[in-house]
């Protein structure tokens, strides 16, 4: 068991909002920028499309990290989606705290199309605070680990 | 505290009567004297069933809902915390004013009945109130506070809402920190908290009472009804199931929630929904300024505003480590 966790990987789940992040993170990729191989993408129109269930579904799913990014404040393709976001992910993450699940496992950032450099940036930090971490065990559901 | 439920009667009677209203929502009697629910009256006679004492703990707002939109009047007797339930409903739209005749009436505190048996009296055939001690079973006198509910030990004591107000005696006591224990909880370590949350949690049954309930909780459809969610109506298979429905359904009610304290009295389990409710509340006054919902409909709900300079989630420090 020690051996096997030893070389975990720690899988990372990163909501990226169309318009701006996901842009970054393709730009990233086009500047060969790297960023770790187990951070998973997933692309939603907005930052504010993010109920707290998709966190939560995807600690579930077995992510050992959960990542969400938008466009910067004052810059949401529509508007003001990432204002609420931000709000309801304050809440969530303090609530996350509050049942003694670890608060560094879940993070917000906001990532414009410029920005390949910064999205490099924030996975490899973030895919480090999570290796440090380790496995998720408090919020798993052990049906999907093998 | 008989002079009220006296004076109740004949305010149920009147409103009825004078075809003011077609139907009363208030409570009548059960079987004992502490399985007291909810019920509608059409007519005087039926009112002859008709209690209100301390087991009328049930917030009557929720049956408001469906109430309101049949024809007629609907006459209801609501308490302080009830009445902001309602104006919480008024704001979302859910119920309709015009059809409701409120009176705001007198409440002293309701009772838990499993409270009665923990000061040791093995049966309770019959309660007589005082505003500040009960006597049970006509020989055992108990301090009132040590019977009531939790909520009303952090009672709001206002009426939001009322047509008219149906009040003899000023509210006795009811003054603690209602957010005294989530205070200790978020000074405990993260993993004391793990475990307090972890062992409270794992007793749900997912009756789902707390949701059925729950004033707040009004959609047509909801998500724990929803068989694709993953998570509807069904107990939990894992401990992370226990989680997310409590973390989903509070979140919920986030900014809407006005505390009433209805999810925590109804659920067998005795879990205290009330901390994880409550941990939002206390969030949103830290993070948004102070805000209780349903006591002014007219200010923006804290989930469905923001302001630019908000703080971020990643800036917060969170409780102890
Ligand atoms: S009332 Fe209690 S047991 Fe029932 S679903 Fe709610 S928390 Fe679970
Ligand atoms: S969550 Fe509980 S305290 Fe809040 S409104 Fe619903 S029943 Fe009342
Ligand atoms: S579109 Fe990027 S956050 Fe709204």
């Amino acid at each position: 068991m020690q051996e096997l966790n030893k070389e975990h990987k720690p899988l990372i789940v990163a909501f990226c909002c169309n318009w701006c992040s996901y842009a970054g993170a393709d730009l990233a990729g086009s500047s060969r920028l790297s960023y770790p191989a187990n951070v998973k993408i997933i692309r939603v129109p907005c930052s504010c499309r993010v109920n707290p269930t998709f966190i939560l579904k995807a600690f579930q799913k077995g992510a050992d990290g959960v990542i969400l990014c938008g466009c910067h404040p004052g810059d949401c393709h529509y508007t003001s989606g990432n204002y609420y976001a931000r709000r309801r992910m304050t809440l969530l993450f303090s609530m996350l705290d509050y049942l003694g699940i670890e608060r560094e496992r879940t993070r917000v950032e906001w990532v414009s199309a410029a920005e390949g450099a910064k999205f490099s940036k924030v996975m490899n930090e973030f895919a480090k605070t999570i290796c440090e971490l380790g496995e998720n065990k408090r919020l798993e559901d052990l049906r999907c680990k093998d | 505290m008989q002079r009220l439920e006296v004076a109740f009667l004949e305010k149920a009677k009147e409103l009825l009567s004078s075809g003011q209203v077609n139907r009363v929502l208030a409570y009548k009697k059960g079987e004992f004297c502490y399985d007291v629910s909810p019920a509608v009256f059409y007519s005087v006679e039926e009112l002859e069933n008709a209690v209100y004492n301390g087991f009328c703990g049930a917030n009557l707002s929720k049956y408001l809902i469906q109430e309101s939109k049949k024809e007629g009047k609907v006459a209801v007797f609501l308490k302080p915390c009830d009445t902001y339930s309602f104006n919480q409903l008024i704001k979302e739209h859910r119920v309709n004013r015009e059809n409701v005749y409120v009176v705001g009436i007198e409440c002293q505190g309701k009772f838990s009945i499993e409270k009665f048996y923990k000061t040791g009296v093995g049966f309770v055939a019959s309660v007589q109130e005082d505003l500040d001690s009960v006597l049970v079973n006509g020989e055992t006198k108990i301090d009132r506070n040590a019977v009531k509910l939790e909520r009303c030990l952090v009672c709001k004591k206002q009426h939001v809402v009322y047509d008219e107000l149906l009040v003899i005696n000023e509210k006795k006591d009811g003054d603690l920190d209602r957010f005294e224990m989530v205070k200790k909880l978020e000074a405990m370590t993260a993993d004391e908290r793990f475990a307090f949350w972890k062992e409270q949690l794992s007793k749900c049954i997912r009756c789902n009472a707390c949701r059925n309930v729950c004033p707040a909780c009004t959609c047509t459809k909801c998500v724990f009804d929803n068989d694709d969610s993953q998570i509807s109506s069904k107990a939990n298979a894992d401990s992370f199931e226990e989680k997310l429905f409590h973390i989903i359904r509070a979140f919920h009610v986030a900014g809407r929630c006005t505390d009433c304290g209805e999810c925590s009295r109804v659920c067998p389990q005795n879990i205290p929904l009330h901390l994880l409710n409550r941990k939002y509340i206390s969030d949103i006054n830290e993070f948004y300024g102070e805000f209780e919902a349903g006591k002014d409909i007219a200010q923006k709900g804290p989930l469905t505003n923001y302001t630019t300079g908000d703080i971020e989630p990643n800036d917060f420090k969170g409780g102890n480590k």
